[in-house]
C-alpha cells in the first residue's frame, strides 16, 4: 500500500471506499460519510488524526464501507484540499476523463 | 475459433454461481473484507482509486464479433460506456458495482466469456500472437496449445495458491509478437530436425521491479508431453518459490537465484517422474479435436493485387497512409491483417467506448470472418480482410475515430491506467501518452521517426512494460509529486532486452521535451535504414545522456 | 476445530503432541523432527501414529517411513501458502501413500474441494462449518480439466470416452 498521509502532517481526514459502490468517501463530522471532501472531518496533529480513523471503525465492521484511512489536507480558500496527486484525483475523478467520477457529478 | 462444449459452459456456470454465493456472503456481512478479498481477487474484481475494477479474460486476446457486441453492453449497462484493452491482452471495466458483478459475471457466461484467474497467485490468462492463424512463417497456430493450457490451468488444484501470479505465452513465429521472454513461461512452437512441431520452453522471464529476461531450459518438448513438462515446472516453483517476501516470490527470483541450471535439473527430474506416473499425457484426440476449432477458414482464390485496392490507395492518400501503417501481409494472396489502432491523437491508449466495441464487432462480422484480436500492445488486429474490402473497412472505422494510421509508430504507444485509475500507481501515465502523442502528431514526423515504441508504466510493477520501451518511462513518487524516470534500449522481440536508466527523472513539465530531445539525438545519429533501437544498440547510452543532461 | 474425513464429520482418534510433551498413550501425531530423533522409540508404540509436516518439510524425507504412518498431517500456516497441495499430490501419486492425509492450520471452505482432489482425504476446519456448508464447498464444481489424486477424471479424458 502506498504512502497516503506523509509522516509529520499537520491537517489529515479519513477516507474508504464504499463497499456495495466501490464509490470514494469521506468521514464527517458527525460520523456520517460523504462523497464530497469538502463535507470531511479535519484533524490536526497526530493524536486527533488517530481518533478520527478510530471513528471509521464502527462503518467497516458494519460493511458499509472498506479500507479506510488517514490523507493529508490543507486548507484552502472556501474549504480543503487534498495535498497529494493521489488523493486529488480521488477527490475528483480521472484527469483524462473529466466527464466522470465526482468532478462531473458533484458539480 | 474455440466453442465450449457442455463441460466448459458447466464449469462457467458453476464458478458464477460460487461467486455470486461469495459476493451474497459479503454483503450480508459473513465474510469480512480480509476474508472476501482474496477471493474477489481470483475472480479479477479489485478496488481501485475511484470504484472497483473487473478485469475480463480475453484468453489468448481472440474474440468473436458477439463477445465483443455483449462486451460493449456491458460496458453500457454496468459501467460508463467504455473499457480498456491491457497488455495482457484483457479488457478491465472501470466503474462496476459490487452488487452487480455476479449478473455481470452471468451476462459474460452467455458468450463463453468470465473473470476466471485474471488476478490472484495462480496460472494467468494465457496471451499469444495477434497474427495466430495468418502469420506468413508461422509453424502451427499457437491458439492451439494456448487452448489446451487455458484449460489445464483452469482451477488447478495444486497451483491456484502458487508463491505470487505466474503467467504464460505463446509464440509460433521467428518473430516474438507476444514477448514471451519477459513472462514467467515463454513457449516458442518450434519444428525439430524430424519435422516434428514441439516446443522451445523459456522460464523466469518477467518485468516488475526486477526486470529478468527468460532462460532457455528446454530446446524440444513433444506435444504430448506439453502438460507433464508445464507441470513439473509448476511444481518446482510451487514447492520452492520463496513465500517469505512477495517481492521475490516470481519464478524469475527463483530461477535466478538457484541458476538457471539448477533449475533445468530439477525440472528435468520433475518431469521424469510425472513422466513415468503417465496420466498427465496429453490425449492425442483432444489435442485434435481442440485443434479443429483453429482449423483455417476457406479462402477465397484472389488475385495477389486487387486493382480496386490500387486505384482506392492512389485516390485517397490520408488511406494509403493507414495501409502502410496499419497494415501486415497475410499468408493467403489477396488478404491482409489490419491492425486498429486504440491511440488516437491525445486518447488513452488502449480505451475503446461501447460504441466502438460495437462498431468494431460489426467491421469483423462484415470484413473479417466475424473474429477479432487483442494485442499486447493495446490494439486490435482484424486477421482475415481481403485487400478489395480494405476501403470500405478503413472508412468505417475513420468515421468512428479508429481510423488513426500509427501502428509501430513513435505515438502508438503503451501505457498502464496509472495514477488516474490505480490504486498501486506513483505517478499518471496517461497524461504523458496524451502529450506525447499530440507533441508527435504530425504523420510525416512520425515516418520519418520510422518504427518506436514508448511504453509509460505508473509504477514499479510495470504493467506499462516500460523495461520493454525502446523508451521506457516510468512514474514514481516523490513527496506527493509525479516525476518520470526514463530507460532507453529495450525491447520485449526476440532480441529481448531490458532498457538502460538514461540519469534523473524529470517533471511532468519536462518529459515531454526530454522525449524529443532523445528523438532528435536518434535522428542525428541515425545511419541509413536504422531504426531507433538499431541506433540505440550501436551507440549506446552516452550520447543520448549527453544530450539530455546537457540541455536540462 | 473439527476434523472431516472421507466427508463425515467424526471426532479425531489422534492426539496433537508437542515436541516438549509427554507422550500420551493412544493414537498420536508428532512433528517430523521428533520423528526423527526418536524414531526407534516411536516405531515400538503399538497405537497409530502420525506425522505433522511443516511448509518446507517435503514429503520426500519420509518417503521411505510412509509404512510407518496412519496420519500424514499438512500444515498450512496461511491459506495462501499452497505448497502442501503439492505435498499430498507427491504423497498419493509419486510415493503410492494409502493412510490418511490430513490438511491442518489454515484451512478455508473455498479451498476445501481443491484440497480433496490433490489427495487430502481429512480436513481440520473451523468450528462453524457444517455439514451442509461442507457438502456444497465440495460440489462446487462438477468436474476439473485435471486428472485428481482422488481419482477424478479430467474433462480431457471424459470427452473421448
Amino acid at each position: 500500500m502506498a504512502q497516503h498521509s506523509r509522516k509529520g502532517a499537520k491537517f489529515q481526514a479519513v477516507t474508504a471506499s464504499l463497499l456495495v459502490e466501490g464509490l470514494v468517501v469521506y468521514l464527517t463530522a458527525n460520523g456520517d460519510w460523504s462523497e464530497s471532501l469538502q463535507d470531511a472531518a479535519v484533524a490536526e496533529g497526530k493524536e486527533e488524526g488517530d481518533a478520527l480513523l478510530a471513528r471509521a471503525d464502527a462503518a467497516v465492521a458494519s460493511n458499509l464501507v472498506v479500507e479506510p484511512y488517514l490523507f493529508e489536507v490543507e486548507p484552502v480558500e472556501g474549504g480543503i484540499n487534498a495535498s497529494s496527486v493521489r488523493e486529488q484525483i480521488r477527490k475528483a475523478g480521472p484527469t483524462v476523463r473529466l466527464d466522470l467520477g465526482k468532478q462531473a457529478e458533484l458539480g | 475459433m474455440y466453442r465450449y462444449d457442455e463441460f466448459d459452459h458447466e464449469l462457467v456456470h458453476e464458478r458464477v454461481a460460487q461467486f455470486r454465493d461469495q459476493v451474497g456472503r459479503r454483503l450480508k456481512g459473513e465474510l469480512t473484507e480480509d476474508e472476501f478479498k482474496p477471493l474477489r481477487l481470483m475472480n479479477g474484481l479489485y478496488l481501485q482509486l475511484h470504484a472497483y475494477m473487473l478485469r475480463v479474460a480475453i484468453p489468448y486476446g481472440t474474440l468473436s464479433s458477439r463477445q465483443l457486441h455483449k462486451l460493449a453492453e456491458i460496458g453500457r449497462v454496468y459501467d460508463k460506456g467504455y473499457g480498456h484493452f491491457t497488455t495482457r491482452q484483457n479488457l478491465q471495466f472501470n466503474w462496476p458495482k459490487l452488487k452487480d458483478v455476479p449478473d455481470l459475471l452471468a451476462d459474460l457466461a452467455t458468450v463463453e466469456m468470465h473473470a476466471i484467474q485474471t488476478s490472484g497467485n495462480c496460472i494467468r490468462n494465457v496471451t499469444s500472437d495477434q497474427y495466430a492463424g495468418v502469420a506468413q512463417d508461422e509453424i502451427e497456430d499457437p491458439r492451439i496449445i494456448s487452448e489446451v493450457i487455458r484449460q489445464w490451468s483452469t482451477f488447478h488444484p495444486e497451483f491456484s495458491y502458487l508463491p505470487r501470479k505466474f503467467k504464460i505465452a505463446v509464440c509460433a513465429t521467428p518473430d516474438d509478437r507476444a514477448a514471451i521472454r519477459v513472462h514467467d513461461i515463454g513457449i516458442q512452437v518450434v519444428r525439430n530436425a524430424s519435422g516434428e512441431v514441439g516446443y522451445e520452453i523459456y522460464v523466469g522471464g518477467g518485468l516488475g521491479r526486477t526486470p529478468m529476461i527468460g532462460k532457455k531450459l528446454n530446446d524440444f518438448v513433444p506435444k504430448a508431453d506439453i502438460l507433464a513438462y508445464l507441470e513439473s515446472v509448476m511444481r518446482v516453483y510451487n514447492m520452492h518459490g520463496r513465500r517469505d517476501n512477495m517481492y521475490k516470490a516470481r519464478i524469475k527470483i527463483l530461477v535466478h537465484e538457484i541458476g538457471a541450471e539448477e533449475m533445468r535439473r530439477q525440472v528435468d527430474a520433475e518431469f521424469a517422474e510425472v513422466k513415468k506416473a503417465g496420466h498427465l499425457e496429453l490425449p492425442m484426440a483432444e489435442l485434435e479435436r481442440i485443434q479443429a476449432y483453429f482449423a483455417a477458414p476457406e479462402y477465397e482464390t484472389l488475385p495477389e493485387v486487387s486493382p480496386e485496392f490500387e486505384a482506392a490507395k492512389k485516390a485517397d492518400k490520408d488511406f494509403a497512409n493507414w495501409v502502410r501503417a496499419n497494415t501486415a501481409p497475410h499468408r493467403v494472396p489477396g488478404y491482409a491483417i489490419v491492425n486498429i489502432s486504440l491511440k488516437p491523437n491525445g486518447g488513452t491508449p488502449g480505451d475503446c467506448s461501447s460504441d466502438q466495441m460495437d462498431v468494431v464487432a460489426d467491421a469483423a462480422e462484415k470484413y473479417s470472418l466475424g473474429e477479432i484480436r487483442v494485442t499486447h500492445e493495446q490494439n486490435l488486429t482484424l486477421a482475415n480482410v481481403k485487400q478489395s474490402d480494405l476501403h470500405a473497412l478503413y472508412q468505417m472505422l475513420e468515421a468512428n475515430g479508429l481510423g488513426t494510421s500509427n501502428i509501430g509508430l513513435i505515438t502508438d504507444q503503451i501505457a498502464c491506467p496509472g495514477l488516474d485509475y490505480c490504486a498501486l500507481a506513483n505517478a499518471r501515465s496517461i497524461p504523458i501518452a496524451q502529450q506525447i502523442s499530440e507533441r508527435f502528431q504530425d504523420l510525416e514526423r512520425q515516418h520519418h521517426i520510422g518504427e518506436l515504441k514508448i511504453n509509460t508504466s505508473g509504477c514499479i510493477n510495470a504493467c506499462g512494460h516500460h523495461h520493454v520501451g525502446h523508451i521506457g518511462i516510468l512514474g514514481v513518487d516523490k513527496k506527493g509529486v509525479e516525476y518520470y524516470q526514463v530507460t532507453l534500449g529495450g525491447a520485449a522481440d526476440q532480441q529481448t532486452a531490458v532498457g538502460d536508466i538514461v540519469g534523473p527523472a524529470f517533471t511532468e513539465g519536462e518529459i515531454v521535451d526530454a522525449i524529443e530531445t532523445i528523438v532528435e539525438t536518434y535522428i542525428d545519429l541515425r545511419k541509413d535504414g536504422e531504426r531507433f533501437i538499431d541506433t540505440y544498440r550501436r551507440v549506446g547510452v552516452d550520447p543520448f545522456k549527453e544530450t539530455l543532461y546537457a540541455t536540462h | 476445530m473439527q476434523l472431516i474425513k472421507k466427508g463425515e464429520f467424526v471426532s479425531d482418534s489422534f492426539a496433537t503432541v508437542e515436541d516438549d510433551a509427554e507422550l500420551p498413550e493412544g493414537s498420536i501425531i508428532v512433528s517430523l523432527e521428533r520423528w526423527q530423533a526418536e524414531r526407534d522409540s516411536l516405531s515400538e508404540r503399538n497405537t497409530p501414529l502420525g506425522v505433522r509436516l511443516k511448509s518446507g518439510q517435503e514429503p520426500s524425507v519420509i518417503a521411505d517411513d510412509l509404512d510407518k504412518f496412519a496420519v500424514v498431517a499438512l500444515e498450512f500456516p496461511a491459506y495462501r501458502n499452497g505448497r502442501a497441495y503439492s505435498y499430498a499430490r507427491l504423497l498419493r501419486e509419486r510415493y503410492g501413500y494409502k493412510g490418511e492425509i490430513r490438511a491442518v492450520g489454515n484451512v478455508l471452505r473455498d479451498q476445501f474441494q481443491y484440497m480433496i482432489r490433490v489427495g487430502f482425504d481429512a480436513l481440520e476446519v473451523a468450528d462453524n462449518i457444517t455439514p451442509d456448508i461442507y457438502k456444497r464447498a465440495v460440489g462446487t464444481f462438477t468436474h476439473a480439466y485435471q486428472p485428481g489424486a482422488d481419482g477424478s477424471v479430467s474433462v480431457f479424458s471424459l470427452r473421448h470416452r
